[in-house]
């Protein structure tokens, strides 16, 4: 396990008593969740138990039916909240912008926010290109171009732009191989290491949740059952986890 | 439908509300522009030309027959000016560029490109919906005169050359100039810029309500089409009925 890093800039995010639902199905029934600044805190659970919508709801794209998140204490709805906090996700298909190259896709949020001047938007793409070990020539390749790893890969350094103090996973190594899932893997903890930013990653990949939580959650039937440490998650005696946890081709 | 009516009021308010940021989106705009002109300027041209073909090819005879061929010209191109140029320009663009939109807004909801850029702060009705209902706007009243040209210059060749109508090309184009006036274009520019006002956020809207993958994009871009035929139509009958008294002294002075 990886240490947490010291001096933290990320936020705390508090999630109190969050409720959605869509038309009669229940989706988060009553969530509570504290996860602390600069940590990798890891969601799990089955298909279909609510993760991403969490996620969504941790980034403003839903609105909960009752309940509040918090980040260092201000509600997430408070006005302004985007000035005080840097909030980025990596969507589960990357959620590139095809009409883009992968360098205007990556500094899209410098360009559009007119943060830095172009010269300089190009060098701090180049620069968090070479982080997730994409040279400059793929900065000219269209999203279509790309494999789904590299994706990922364009869409973490998309987020690492932004310099954000949370960064969202969802379903960071769906769709990839296990080597590629392994280098996936590493680029998230590397960014936790260099942004130390609140890290949530969304998943169901047993090998990725153990290999860099710091701590997981377990999420069943719209709420948490479990929150730990990745061991005492592996040895937790609730039938739901072991049944997750132990799930494999040969025992069914 | 009220509900998507609803919708499309808010997306237009939104819309309207964002126009004086819309030079900060030129680069878009610009793309928008070149993608409906190089896209739709070919099929203008033959749709107009023939358009006024037939348009000589059935009152021609008409006319010709009762005496009055020579004012062929003035019936060609105010039905193109006030009429069939608006209506079927913005049909022609809801067919080829408000589908496209349609297409390209679902596709980018349903891949969560939309989702991403709210992730970073980026309005999604400034960044997709603005140039692209800003472009349509502008390119549509441009193509409406370019159609008319054509038009004109297609129902002066058939009366020309069929024998049925014999009018010459300097007869067609002098009751032209004799009866077309000012308003009439104007006319059809009003109508043509709010077609595309409402192809634009129809098309748009629809992009942007998305739901259920490649089967839900297809679902759109037919609504997309559908209701922005609809409301052309439905919009004419209003429009003409409100500029009428407008038109009615050049109708007199013309005819």
């Amino acid at each position: 396990m990886t240490p947490v890093p010291s001096a933290a800039s990320g936020v705390a995010i508090r999630v109190c008593q969050l409720r959605k639902s869509f038309g009669s199905q229940v989706v988060l029934d009553g969530v509570d969740l504290d996860i602390r600044p600069g940590e990798i805190f890891v969601l799990m659970g089955p298909s279909g138990s609510g993760k991403s919508v969490l996620l969504r709801h941790l980034i403003g794209l839903e609105t909960p039916d009752s309940g509040e998140i918090l980040l260092n204490d201000t509600r997430l709805e408070d006005e302004g909240i985007r000035d005080r906090f840097r909030l980025a996700m990596v969507f589960q298909s990357g959620g590139l912008l095809n009409s883009l190259t992968v360098g205007q896709n990556v500094g899209l949020y410098l360009s559009e926010h007119r943060l830095k001047p172009p010269e300089e938007i190009e060098r701090i793409v180049q620069e968090k290109l070479a982080l997730v070990h994409l040279g400059p020539g793929d900065a000219l390749k269209y999203p279509a171009e790309l494999s789904g790893g590299m994706k990922k890969r364009v869409a973490i350094a998309r987020a690492l732009v932004m310099e954000p103090q949370v960064v969202l996973y969802d379903e960071p190594t769906s769709e990839l191989d296990p080597l590629v899932a392994v280098t996936v893997g590493r680029e998230i903890v590397r960014a936790n290491a260099v942004t130390r930013a609140t890290t949530l990653v969304v998943t169901h990949d047993r090998d990725l949740a153990f290999g860099i939580a710091h701590r997981i959650a377990f999420l069943g039937g719209g709420r948490i059952v479990e929150v730990g440490t990745p061991e005492a998650i592996r040895s937790h005696p609730d039938p739901l986890m072991r049944r997750f946890l132990s799930a494999d081709f040969t025992r069914d | 439908m009220f509900r998507e009516l609803g919708k499309m009021v808010v997306l237009f308010g939104a819309t309207f509300r964002a126009l004086p940021r819309v030079l900060r989106y030129r680069r878009n705009l610009f793309e928008q522009l070149f993608e409906i002109g190089n896209s739709s300027l070919l099929m203008a041209c033959v749709l107009s030309l023939f358009i006024g073909g037939v348009l000589s090819l059935q009152a021609g005879p008409l006319l010709a027959q009762r005496g009055l061929g020579s004012m062929l010209g003035g019936l060609v191109g105010a039905s193109l000016a006030k009429e069939l140029g608006p209506v079927m320009m913005s049909i022609l663009i809801a067919g080829r560029i408000g589908s496209a939109m349609a297409a390209e807004l679902g596709s980018m909801r349903v891949y969560q490109e939309i989702d991403a850029l709210r992730t970073m702060n980026i309005n999604p009705i400034e960044y997709l919906v603005l140039p692209r209902v800003v472009a349509i706007s502008v390119a549509l009243p441009c193509l409406l005169v370019f159609s008319l040209l054509v038009g004109c210059a297609g129902g002066a060749f058939v009366a020309a050359f069929n024998p049925e109508v014999a009018v010459s090309s300097a007869a067609f184009f002098n009751n032209l100039r004799s009866t077309l006036e000012l308003r009439d274009i104007l006319h059809g520019l009003i109508k043509t810029f709010l077609f595309a006002v409402t192809v634009g956020v129809v098309c748009c809207n629809q992009g942007l309500d998305t739901l259920g993958g490649p089967r839900g994009i297809g679902r759109s871009v037919t609504k997309a089409v559908v209701n922005s035929i609809v409301f052309i139509l439905v919009l004419d009958y209003v429009i003409t009925r409100m500029l009428l008294p407008l038109t009615k002294a050049s109708m007199a002075g013309g005819f």
